[in-house]
């Protein structure tokens, strides 16, 4: 397994909100720019610092969704329902403001376009996004490594990045297979459509019960020891 | 103090309990680098060892003749979350090493079924600090919470408690384990936020 290690002490970084886009009704994706970003690999990600004006802190970890681009870091955060810092990211921040981040962190659960093996993939919810940041950079790297995603959700509506999904999954030139995996419906594409081969292997939906779960950060995937 | 977050004034207030930068969760999550390995009783073992071999052994029976302990104690997790009071029951290192010639050894390698490994200083499994605990909230430790038994470091954060533990290797020099390895900090003392290399 690729090792890349994090060196250095990792400085917090003031990070510029300059857009953000609704994923779903619940998740959005805010593209940060941070002056003096070092870079990062696929699958890692970072921690957020927000402090209010009584000096009061919340930290929270987010992976990554984008695949490395200069100064540009894209979070994708799920709103959890008593989550203090996604119900900010999520209802209050707004292009033009500011927020705070360390990273990239992380050395274990990473991707490099240079690993050319078959990728299996399987996601649950939010914990599609670092696989996500795999995949897109498997694109911008020019990897023809084959990629296979199964992506769990409760229902279509819930599932992210389902139209970028979707077109890499009808394209058959493109390497990478999708299959979406619903907990509170029957399986099948988003859309409905079950005519594809992906959607076909999506029918055996008994046998694959999500592992990550969509309502924790989407960095809670295969880290640590806790 | 920080940039202040327009529009951010935060639910919480610092919790006296709670390490900076923590938040508490009351659910117990689950977070491992690898597939949770299967352990019968029957094949478990425990050892104490140095680079020249085990000092000591114990079996599965072996370990639960051992004087246990009830304890109740505070998880932290790099991630960010906390878990307080939890409890647990195990040994006491200082009851495992109290046989042991520890000689020169300055640290201690443990390593799991599954190869996961974490370096401590030996100081910091002594003093009340540290235990092989096989039972959690009064029943078996869940094997996704590294049963049958795993390592309990409280005081630093929780990814220094391997799961599974099998081997405690007694070192005069510091070895990095997996995470140690990987970008995070080589003591990780909750209290000073030692998360990553460098804090």
């Amino acid at each position: 397994m690729a090792r890349a290690a994090v060196l250095g002490r990792l400085s917090w970084l003031v990070a510029d909100v300059v857009d953000i886009r609704d994923e779903t009704a619940t998740a959005r994706t805010l593209v940060l720019k941070v002056a003096g970003w070092p870079g990062h690999l696929a699958g890692q990600h970072v921690d957020v610092r927000l402090t209010a004006p009584d000096g009061y802190v919340a930290e929270r970890s987010y992976s990554i969704a984008s695949a490395p681009d200069g100064e540009l870091v894209e979070l994708t955060v799920q709103f959890v329902s008593d989550g203090e810092v996604s119900s900010y990211l999520i209802g209050e921040a707004r292009v033009g403001d500011q927020i705070e981040l360390r990273g990239p962190i992380g050395g274990w659960f990473v991707w490099r376009p240079a690993q050319a093996e078959p990728v299996l993939m399987l996601a649950g919810g939010s914990g599609l996004v670092p696989l996500m940041s795999m995949i897109r950079s498997r694109t911008s790297g020019g990897s023809r490594a084959p990629f296979r995603l199964i992506y769990s959700a409760r229902e279509p509506a819930d599932a992210l990045y389902t139209s970028e999904l979707s077109g890499l999954a009808a394209d058959a030139a493109a390497g990478v297979d999708v299959s979406w995996v619903w907990t509170r419906r029957a399986a099948g594409r988003p859309g409905g459509s079950t005519a594809t081969c992906s959607s076909t292997r999506a029918g055996r939906r008994s046998s694959i019960r999500p592992r990550i779960s969509a309502d924790r950060p989407a960095s809670w995937n295969s880290q640590r020891n806790c | 103090m920080g940039l202040v977050t327009r529009g951010f004034r935060g639910r919480g207030r610092p919790d006296a309990a709670l390490p900076p930068g923590q938040y508490l969760v009351t659910d117990f999550p689950v977070l491992s680098a690898g597939p949770t390995p299967r352990v019968s009783l029957d094949d478990w073992r425990l050892t104490i060892s140095t680079v020249a071999g085990p000092l000591r052994s114990w079996t599965w029976t072996d370990f639960q003749a051992i004087g246990h302990e009830s304890l109740t104690q505070d998880l932290h997790c790099v991630t960010k979350w906390s878990k307080l009071g939890t409890r647990w029951g195990g040994v006491s290192l200082d009851t495992l090493l109290a046989d042991v010639d520890t000689g020169s050894a300055q640290y201690v390698l443990a390593s799991s079924y599954g190869g996961y490994t974490t370096d401590i200083p030996l100081a910091d499994l002594r003093g009340g600090r540290a235990w092989i605990v096989d039972t959690y909230d009064g029943g078996p430790v869940a094997g996704e919470h590294g049963g049958p038994a795993r390592l309990l470091v409280p005081h630093l954060y929780l990814w220094k408690s391997a799961k599974w533990v099998r081997d405690l290797r007694l070192l005069d020099e510091d070895e990095p384990g997996f995470w140690e390895s990987l970008g995070y900090h080589r003591y990780g003392d909750p209290w000073r936020e030692q998360r990553y290399w460098g804090d």
